[in-house]
Parts: structure tokens; C-alpha cells; sequence
């Protein structure tokens, strides 16, 4: 039972969490550009802004640009239920494993870049356009990445990986285990649009990708878009922090194990959301030609580490 | 087992009928009876399958009847499944027939094509059920002629009789390579059982041609890569019906062959067998879904992905063959199965979109996506239908194609068994390509859908088009149903598809303990995956969401506007993003691999070269198989046909001297061998 | 590594706002109340050239910069105007501009706001009785507050800004 609540809590953490982490982000790249920025909690009142607005829908849409928000939504939402956040084993650990995570978060993307097409904008379409260029062509080293950690867990399953990372603490320090964080940590760059691959801030629609197939969207329908996509770099981070250094998260689900689980996965989000930040900082955007270069650099890492630790087994 | 007999009776009787009433009634009858007796065949062959699936039954029947002698036909696991995936898209493929022929009143031979419909299923479920090698090889050929004839029914369109002689050609080398492999391992006796060639305990060398052989048979019909150049152009010429006929269960008996010779008959073989399958699933998923994301023909860029999903299909076969020949028999039946799973998936969600592209076809009468846009309006089942069709060609969860591909991840990661080097390269390889094409086919069919259904008419015959009839109608609902069920129920679908291979090539279904739990656990491998769960989740959330929004009091203001485009004033279809566009990004990152000639040219006004009449650009990509692979052979053939030409020299005094020389040496050699 | 020992030796760049008179910023329109409070402190703003020398453009260009850093009030610029909360117009409206304006204005969702920025918004400035112009701003779509300026500043531009959300 406990478990179940630990479930719906995880889920509604990342939910109130997400925002934040966005914030935090921008926060602190703002302190880097020597700006005073926006508190953290600015997010939140944009979406709060966005909810209570109109919506203004083109005349050319159907019903899938209204239904598309929800559909990413929903289906972003379903995968903080299976991802390990705050403790493991959690009961809805078996409903799916890394590659049902990975499929899920594609499910959004599909159906965000046909609402991108959907209002016959050429944005859009441009946008769709290089979404699904980017998110195809990051997918074999998401694959192979789940390979390497699945190989040395002996499951796909995330809680099993966590769990065996846990009890084997050398495995988290072994070459596949550190390439394969590598290899993520550049795919989570490209499924979260952020620099060198796109740019969250830019305003010039001929360098957008994430933001293009948006531009269609107002009020509760983009308010939902972006606490979606903020939940997903949420989800990407605690893929990062709790499969790779697994320390932290609460595997015996008592209050207290819970709170230093509430802890940990707060420093490691910090420890990450500054590396993008000081990240964003340094480099500047990739040319969109240039992008398949660094997947492919990505890729290679991730094949490395599958290699390796098939090797090293 | 009292009813397997009955059913088989009724199931041939109905083909029968509905090829001889075709012939005799026309017009609206005559279509309702090819389609009602096809139907009827169709059930009776799905119920047939059922039967025997479901009692795990194996009813031999020998035909005795005259003419027939020699004829015999078997019925085990592997051919009930087939004979349900024949019966289940032939089902689905008449009703639609139904509505979709009646276009084709007075302009092609609709006598023909009913005919021909009912003996191509005839002649398929025949061919799942041979036990010998003779009954198999002429349900092959009559399979074969009938798909010839179905793909020239509109033989006056452009491209169509090049498409069909393609694919009679590559269809027919692949049949005498077949010939060949029958008679290796039958010995010369094409009417030995297949029990007998099961004990027959033959060399190696032998075995392995028989391999190789059986290999391009069964692959040039499944469209393997290299051989799969007539698939792109026969398959989108033929009656959108027959097209998915064709790509949901002719191309599947290149499967059902290479299975029943490879895992049956020969009982497995060396691991570089299954390597050699696996790495030609690779690069056909590969190169399939490649060459369909370039492809602006709606059925051709189907077609294309029929390629790709051969490939995965071969791809878990193959990776069961490799675990087979490593002792692995857990990790084999289930690297089978993943095979099987997608064999059937296929069939439904690309029939389906075949079916949805004749739907589009039939309302704006064009193949060019680049001239649609706006069906969703239009027609607005068609296009969910295909919508549906579309998430589950790109293995987006809960859908079917998911569950198979998921399935056939778990097998390949599953290679960390084997302790081999090359393994080690070789698994990850495919289980990285497998991702990759499946990421590449989400972004393509985003193109398929999008271009083809959604913002507005590209043309004023998109602009003008109307829903479907019922009878199409039914045909769709009834694969978008199987799509969904075959989704959810995992659970189920696995343990039967381990039954179907029974005691096939030692492999050993009992041990592989499929739980029936509603997770999907399988011993041997990595992952848990439940799809009724997944699947309640998701529709739990998509209502929630709304429902919080509403309760928390979000605004629910709505506005219709005009379409943001930076203030222009007005909006037309050329301003909307088009197919090639969409695809640009993607063929600029594997332009190494496409070779597209670009062609621009620009004419500028004679007073100043800053102001331009007209720029015309042009770019195309030419398939590199076809240069580097087709074109010598086929400039050899002709050299070496316009040479042998010479012996024709019209005198008779030549022929006679021919006829002797061939008796004389044929005597010779009949001699010899007694 | 020498940007970040940079970045530290600097430090915060941001300046507080001075304050100004009243009387730079006129209100013309009261904002209600209800506006006031259904933005808060966020604001996306999308801001259209209706035909400005783009003298206006550079100063509202300085409101993203360190200095004036406009993102700690919880204004940021979008690219699309549905997502904006307000449209930052400029420049006199001239007779190509006048639609795309009057589009930009529908494609808004409300609740919206428009701030008129430069003398040009408000009276069309020297471009004034060109055959070009189609008029002021506040002949083409409603606006709430004018910042008058040749060009305004930065800090001018942002009080005005903030006069409409009416956060001062
Ligand atoms: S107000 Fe001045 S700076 Fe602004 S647009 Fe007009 S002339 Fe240019």
C-alpha cells in the first residue's frame, strides 16, 4: 500500500518539482551572464499566468491541435510513474522498463510535432521538422546507453538497475557506467532542446526547434506543453542522477530513508542544473547540420560503453 | 479435430466460389459475392488457424482426389498462425474490396480482379498448409501469378507493367532457386513429405546451400535489401486492396518459407546462419525506412516501410536462429516469436494504412502527398484510422507495433549470453540500428500523416474530397481493432505464438515459462513490461488532466484565428511546410547515402540580375542498389540476350540441327545416369 | 576557463531602477485592477516594428541586456504573439504595417496590453504626413500606455512597461 502512495507522491513531486528546475536552470544562467534574473519560482507564474488565458486556436486546425497538449501531457506524466525518483522498488516498476520510457516520451514528441503541422504554419512544419530529426536520430544512443546499464544490472527494468548499482558500488565507476553517463548527458541536452542543440531562448523562428512547433499554442494548451516539457528534463535529470550514482534514493521506504531521498535528489539536481547552465554559458548553438555530428560523437560513446562492459563483464 | 475438416472444405469452397462467381455475375452483385465469398473462405481459414492454435492440434489431410495425387496438406502451429494472418487481412481486404472496386466499374476488368483476389487466397492457404514440397512450390507459383495479374489491373496507368515485370522477374529467380533447394533436400523427389526431409540427415555443405538457397528464395519474396526493388514499384500500382494483401500477407510467406525450411525442415543451423539473417534485417530496416522518408508517394513511402518492417521481422528471426545454434533455446523460441509477433503486427497496421492510402487515393485520386493536405476535415474516420495505423507503424505504446519491437529489443539484449567477441559488436549494432529505425520511422510517418491530413488542401482535389463508403469503412475498423487488442494483450499473444512453434527445429516452447501474469515477464531475459496497465494509465491520465483543469478553474476561453504567420495577410497552401521540405533536414544528414542530384537554375530579368523571373530547382535521389547492383546485371542480360539472339537465324536447316544436338545430348545424360 | 574567472570578477551588472518622474510615463488608459492581478509578475511581451527607424529597437533591445535586465520584474520577450501577454509596438504605423498590426493585435490571446513606445507610436514623430503612414498606433489597435521618448530609455521603456502591469 505504502507503495502505491509513494507512487502518486513521486509523481506529484516531479509534477511541483518540474517548474522549479526550469527556474533554477535560468536562474542560474542568468547569475553567469552577471544579470540579477528572475527567481527560480518565475516558471510557476507563467504557467499560473498562462492557465487563467484565453486560448486562440487557428482556423486551420483540427481536433488533434487541441488534443495534442494533452496527449504530451498525459503521456510525460505517465513516465514519472515509472522512473525511479525517490525510491525503489516501487509496485508500478514492472508496468515498464527504460525502453517503455524512452517510447513513451516519443509518444509526446509525435504527436506535438504533428500539432506542430497541424495549423499549416510553415514554423510549425519546420519545427516538427527538425524535432523528429533530432529525437530519431538521439534514439540509438538512448538505446544503446539502456543496453550498456541493462548488461550490467541484468535488467531493463529501472528499479533492478538502481537497485543492483546500489548493492555493487564499484559498477557505478566502471568505464561502461561512465561512458554511458556521457552518452545520456548529451542526449538529455537533445530531448530537453537545450544548447548547443536548441536554444530555449532564442525568439528567431529560423533557429527553433523545440519552441517553432509551439508557436502556435497559447494559454492552457502551451501551459501545458511547457509543464510537460519541464517535467521532462526533470525526468532526463533523475535518469542521470539516480541510475548512474544511485546513492540517496530510499530503498527501504521509511520516513527517514525518505527524506534523505528528498535531499539527495534535490543536491544532484542542483549539481546537474548548474552543469547546463555553465554549459549554456560556454558554448554557443550548433549550426542544425551540425547537430547530427554531436549525436553520432554521442552514439559512439554509448557503443563504446556497451562494448566495454560486455567486455569487462 | 471434427471440425478441422468442415472448416477446410468451407474455406476452399468459399475461394472457389468467389473466383467462379466473379467470372459470372457483374456489377454490383458480382462484387458482393467475390466479396462475400472471400469473406466467408477468409473466416473459415481464421477459425481453421484458431482451432488448431487453440488445441494445439496437428490434422493431416491427404487430397486423393485424381488429378490431384501428390498433393498433401498438413496443417501444425506455424501454418495455424499463418492461416490466421491470412484470414484475419483477407477478411479486412474483402468488405473493403467491396466499395473500393466499384470505381473500377467499366474502366479495368473487374471480373479478373475478383477472381484473381479469391484464387490469390486460395492459393496462400494452401501454401501455409503444404507438406511437400510440390504442393508448396505450385501454391508458391500460383501465389505468385495471381500477384502478377493483380498488380497489372490498371495496366494502362504509367510505370505499372515495368513494376509488374520487375516483380515477376525477381520472383521468378527467387522460385528456381527454391526448385533447386527442394531438390537438394528432398533428393530429386518433390513429392517427398516434409517428415521425410525433417530425418533426412544431410551434409553440411549441402545443408548450407540449401540455406543460402532458401535465404534468397523466401527474401527476394519478402523484399529483403538487395532484393526488394520491386516491392516500392509493384506494390503502390496494384488496387489499394491488393496492396495490402500484399504487403500484410504475400511478402509474409518470404517468413513463413524461411521458418518452416530453416527452423523445420533443416532444424537450425551454424551461427553464421542467423548472423546472415540479422545483419540483412539490419540494413533492409535500415535502408526501408531510409528510402520511405524520401518518398512522396503515399503508397510507394508504405511500400518502402514494408522493407523495414522485413527487416525487423528478420531481425528477431535471425538473433533466434544465432541463440538456437548456441544452445540458447529460451532466448531462441523467443527471439522467434518477437519475429512472428511483428509478422502479424505488420499485417495489421500496414494493411490498415494501405487501406487508409486507397481511401485517400479513392477521394482525391492521387498518390502525391505533396497534393493533399486537410483530409482530416475531410474525412475525418479515414484519417484516424490511419492515425491509429500511424503510432503503430512507429512503435509508440500502447500499440501493437510496440509490443513486437519491444519484444524483439528484449531479445537482442538478451545476446549478452553468448560469450563471444563478435557478439559483442554484433548486438549492440542491431539493437542501436533497430532504434534508430524505429526513431526514423516515428519521424516519417509524422510526414505521412501530417502532409497528407492535416492544415489545409494542397489541391482543389483535396480540397473536394469525401469520406469512404461504409464497406471501406468496416475493412479499416476492423484492423484498427486487431492494432489495439494485439497491443494490449501481450500476455496473451505470446504464450499462443509459443505454442504455434511446437516442436519446431528443437525448439522447446515448455521451456520458456511465459507468465500469464499481466506483466510480461519473460525467465532469460531483462525486462517487465505491461501493456493493459500501461495502456489504463495513459487513458486514466489523458481524462484526469482535463478534468483537474476544469475542476481548478483554468480558463476555457477558446478563439478561432487566423493562422500566426508574422502578420502576412491571407494564407495559402504554398505557404504550408511540404513532404520534401519535412525531409530535408534528414536527407542532408544521410546525404552520403542518397546521392541526390540537385538541378537549380535561375533565370534572372534582362535589366538587372536582382530581380529573378523564375527559379526552377529540381533534386532527385536514385536509389544506389539499382545503380551499382541492377544496372550491370542488367546490361549483362541484355549484352547476353542480344548474343544469343544470333543463334536464331530463321532457317529451319538450323533448328533441326538445334533439336538433334539437344536429343542426342539428353540421351547422353539420361544414359549416364541409369 | 578565463570567462568564468571574468564572469566572477564582474559580478552582478544589473542596476536598480532609478526613479524617475511621473511625468515620462503618462497613463493614458487606467489599468484595471483585474489586469493587475491576472498577470502577476510574469509578462511575455512580443514586440512589433510598425515602421520604426529602428532607434527604438536598439533601447528595447538594452532591456534584455545585464544592465537593465528586464527579466527580474518577470518580463521576457516571445516570439510569438500567442504567447504574449502585451505587444510592445514602435515606430508610426505605416499603410504596409497597418494590417500585420491589426493581425498581430487578433493573433493575441487575452487578457492583453499595448504599450505604444517612441514619440513616433504616439504622434508619428517626423515621420509625420508621409504618404507612407497610416496613422498612430492608437488609430490601429487600442493602447494602453504611450512612453514618449525620441528615442526612450531603457529604464523609461521598462516604467512604462510596468505602468501598464501597473506593478509601481
Ligand atoms: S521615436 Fe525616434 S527612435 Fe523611435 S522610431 Fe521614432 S524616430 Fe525612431
Amino acid at each position: 500500500m505504502i507503495g502505491y502512495v509513494l507512487e502518486v507522491a513521486q509523481a506529484a513531486l516531479a509534477l511541483v518539482l518540474a517548474p522549479g528546475l526550469v527556474g533554477l536552470v535560468r536562474w542560474m544562467k542568468a547569475r553567469l551572464q552577471n544579470r540579477r534574473g528572475a527567481p527560480a519560482w518565475q516558471p510557476y507564474r507563467e504557467l499560473g499566468k498562462l492557465f487563467r488565458k484565453e486560448v486562440v486556436v487557428s482556423s486551420n486546425a483540427s481536433w488533434l491541435f487541441r488534443a495534442a497538449p494533452f496527449v504530451v501531457f498525459a503521456s510525460t506524466v505517465a513516465v514519472t510513474f515509472l522512473v525511479p525518483i525517490l525510491a525503489v522498488p516501487l509496485p508500478f516498476d514492472g508496468v515498464g522498463d527504460l525502453l517503455v520510457v524512452v517510447y513513451l516520451l516519443l509518444l509526446g514528441t509525435f504527436f506535438l510535432s504533428l500539432a506542430g503541422l497541424d495549423p499549416g504554419s510553415p514554423f510549425g512544419g519546420m519545427g516538427a521538422s527538425r524535432e523528429m530529426t533530432v529525437a530519431a536520430l538521439a534514439e540509438p544512443t538512448v538505446a544503446l546507453a539502456i543496453f550498456a546499464l541493462a548488461l550490467s544490472a541484468g535488467s531493463t527494468n529501472l528499479g533492478q538497475i538502481v537497485a543492483r548499482t546500489m548493492t555493487a558500488p564499484g559498477a557505478a565507476l566502471s568505464p561502461g557506467h561512465l561512458l554511458a553517463f556521457a552518452a545520456l548527458f548529451i542526449v538529455t541536452l537533445a530531448e530537453t532542446g537545450r544548447l548547443p542543440i536548441d536554444n530555449p531562448a532564442t525568439h528567431l523562428e529560423l533557429t527553433m526547434i523545440h519552441e517553432a512547433m509551439i508557436l502556435e499554442y497559447s494559454g492552457r494548451y502551451l501551459a501545458l506543453i511547457e509543464w510537460a516539457a519541464a517535467v521532462k528534463l526533470l525526468i532526463f535529470f533523475s535518469l542521470l542522477g539516480n541510475l548512474f550514482v544511485p546513492w540517496g534514493v530510499s530503498m527501504a521506504l521509511t520516513p527517514g530513508t525518505l527524506v534523505v531521498a528528498v535531499a539527495s535528489l534535490l543536491a544532484k539536481f542542483v549539481v546537474l542544473a548548474g552543469a547546463v547552465a555553465v554549459l549554456e554559458t560556454r558554448i554557443a548553438k550548433l549550426r542544425l547540420f551540425r547537430v547530427p555530428e554531436l549525436l553520432s560523437a554521442s552514439f559512439v560513446l554509448a557503443l563504446l560503453a556497451v562494448t566495454s562492459s560486455f567486455l569487462l563483464r | 479435430m471434427a471440425p478441422a475438416p468442415l472448416l477446410l472444405a468451407v474455406m476452399l469452397a468459399g475461394y472457389a466460389a468467389g473466383a467462379l462467381a466473379a467470372l459470372a455475375a457483374r456489377g454490383a452483385l458480382g462484387r458482393g459475392l467475390v466479396a462475400g465469398c472471400a469473406l466467408v473462405g477468409a473466416l473459415a481459414g481464421l477459425l481453421l488457424g484458431a482451432v488448431c492454435l487453440g488445441a494445439g492440434l496437428a490434422p493431416t489431410f491427404t487430397a486423393s482426389f485424381l488429378p490431384l495425387t501428390g498433393l498433401a496438406l498438413r496443417l501444425d502451429g506455424l501454418s495455424a498462425f499463418f492461416l490466421i494472418l491470412i484470414g484475419v487481412v483477407g477478411a479486412a481486404v474483402a468488405v473493403y474490396g467491396f466499395g473500393y472496386t466499384e470505381a473500377y466499374e467499366g474502366r479495368y476488368s473487374l471480373r479478373w480482379l475478383g477472381a484473381l483476389l479469391n484464387v490469390l487466397l486460395l492459393s496462400l492457404s494452401v501454401q501455409v498448409m503444404a507438406d511437400n514440397a510440390l504442393t508448396f512450390l505450385m501454391a508458391w507459383e500460383a501465389m505468385s501469378l495471381s500477384a502478377y495479374l493483380l498488380v497489372l489491373t490498371e495496366h494502362d496507368q504509367p510505370g505499372t507493367v515495368r513494376a509488374a515485370n520487375w516483380y515477376i522477374a525477381i520472383t521468378h529467380a527467387g522460385f528456381a532457386a527454391l526448385v533447386a533447394m527442394f531438390l537438394l533436400l528432398s533428393a530429386g523427389e518433390l513429392t517427398t513429405s516434409f517428415a521425410a526431409m525433417r530425418a533426412a540427415s544431410l551434409a553440411p555443405q549441402v545443408r548450407d546451400a540449401a540455406f543460402v538457397l532458401a535465404l534468397f528464395g523466401f527474401g527476394a519474396k519478402a523484399g529483403v535489401v538487395p532484393l526488394h526493388v520491386w516491392l516500392p514499384m509493384a506494390h503502390p500500382v496494384a488496387p489499394s486492396h491488393v496492396s495490402a494483401l500484399m504487403s500484410g500477407v504475400v511478402i509474409k510467406m518470404g517468413v513463413y518459407g524461411l521458418l518452416r525450411v530453416t527452423i523445420d525442415l533443416l532444424g537450425g543451423g551454424p551461427a553464421w546462419w542467423g548472423g546472415l539473417v540479422l545483419g540483412l534485417g539490419t540494413v533492409s530496416a535500415l535502408l526501408g525506412v531510409l528510402y520511405a522518408l524520401m518518398e512522396h508517394d503515399l503508397k510507394r513511402l508504405l511500400a518502402y516501410h514494408s522493407v523495414e518492417n522485413i527487416g525487423i521481422i528478420f531481425i528477431g528471426i535471425g538473433a533466434g536462429l544465432m541463440f538456437q545454434s548456441y544452445g540458447l533455446t529460451t532466448l531462441a523460441t523467443l527471439g522467434i516469436v518477437g519475429g512472428l509477433y511483428h509478422t502479424i503486427n505488420h499485417a495489421c497496421f500496414k494493411g490498415l494504412l494501405f487501406l487508409g492510402a486507397g481511401s485517400v487515393l479513392h477521394a482525391t485520386g492521387t498518390r502525391n502527398m505533396e497534393e493533399m493536405g486537410g483530409l482530416i476535415k475531410r474525412m475525418p474516420r479515414t484519417a484516424f484510422f490511419f492515425l491509429v495505423g500511424a503510432c503503430a507503424i512507429s512503435a509508440l505504446p500502447p500499440l501493437n507495433g510496440f509490443a513486437s519491437e519491444w519484444l524483439v529489443f528484449q531479445t537482442l539484449l538478451g545476446g549478452s549470453a553468448i560469450p563471444q567477441p563478435e557478439v559483442a559488436v554484433i548486438m549492440p549494432i542491431a539493437v542501436a540500428m533497430l532504434a534508430l529505425t524505429s526513431g526514423l520511422a516515428a519521424a516519417c510517418f509524422v510526414k505521412a500523416f501530417g502532409i497528407t491530413f492535416l492544415a489545409i488542401p494542397r489541391s482543389p482535389e483535396a480540397e473536394h474530397a469525401h469520406e469512404a463508403p461504409r464497406s471501406m469503412q468496416v475493412g479499416m475498423v476492423s484492423l484498427v481493432l486487431l492494432c489495439v487488442g494485439l497491443g494490449l494483450a501481450p500476455f496473451a499473444v505470446v504464450p499462443l505464438l509459443g505454442s504455434s512453434l511446437a516442436g519446431l527445429g528443437g525448439l522447446a516452447p515448455t521451456a520458456v515459462a511465459f507468465t500469464l501474469a499481466l506483466p510480461l515477464h519473460v525467465p532469460g531475459t531483462f525486462g517487465q513490461m505491461s501493456a493493459p496497465l500501461l495502456a489504463l494509465g495513459l487513458a486514466l491520465l489523458l481524462a484526469l488532466v482535463p478534468l483537474v483543469l476544469r475542476v481548478l478553474g483554468a480558463d476555457r476561453r477558446l478563439r478561432v484565428a487566423d493562422t500566426w504567420g508574422c502578420g502576412r495577410i491571407g494564407q495559402t497552401a504554398r505557404m504550408e511546410y511540404t513532404a520534401t521540405a519535412f525531409a530535408e533536414p534528414l536527407r542532408r544528414v544521410f546525404a552520403e547515402l542518397y546521392r541526390p542530384s540537385r538541378d537549380l537554375s535561375i533565370d534572372f530579368h534582362p535589366a538587372s540580375k536582382y530581380f529573378v523571373q523564375s527559379i526552377e530547382y529540381r533534386s532527385e535521389i536514385h536509389p544506389w542498389f539499382e545503380r551499382v547492383l541492377y544496372d550491370p546485371l542488367l546490361h549483362g542480360l541484355r549484352g547476353a540476350a542480344t548474343r544469343v539472339r544470333r543463334l536464331q537465324g530463321g532457317s529451319v536447316h538450323l533448328y533441326l540441327v538445334y533439336m538433334t544436338l539437344a536429343l542426342l545430348v539428353l540421351l547422353t545424360v539420361a544414359r549416364w545416369r541409369t | 576557463m578565463r570567462l568564468f574567472s571574468k564572469i566572477f570578477q564582474v559580478g552582478l551588472a544589473t542596476e536598480p531602477l532609478p526613479p524617475g518622474g511621473a511625468d515620462v510615463v503618462r497613463l493614458l488608459h487606467e489599468v484595471d485592477a483585474r489586469v493587475r492581478r491576472l498577470f502577476g509578475r510574469a509578462v511575455a511581451v512580443r514586440q512589433v516594428d510598425a515602421g520604426s527607424c529602428n532607434g527604438c529597437e536598439l533601447e528595447i533591445t538594452g532591456l534584455t541586456s545585464p544592465v537593465y535586465d528586464s527579466e527580474r520584474f518577470g518580463i521576457h520577450f516571445v516570439a510569438s504573439p500567442r504567447h504574449a501577454d502585451m505587444l510592445l509596438v514602435t515606430g508610426p504605423v505605416t499603410r504596409n504595417m497597418a494590417v500585420p498590426l491589426l493581425k498581430t493585435y487578433e493573433a493575441t490571446p487575452a487578457p492583453k496590453l499595448v504599450v505604444a513606445v517612441g514619440d513616433c507610436a504616439r504622434t508619428c514623430g517626423v515621420f509625420q504626413g508621409s504618404y507612407a503612414v497610416a496613422g498612430s498606433v492608437d488609430q490601429i489597435i487600442p493602447v494602453d500606455v504611450f512612453v514618449d521618448g525620441c528615442p526612450p530609455e531603457p529604464t523609461d521603456i521598462l516604467r512604462g512597461i510596468l505602468a501598464a502591469i501597473g506593478r509601481r
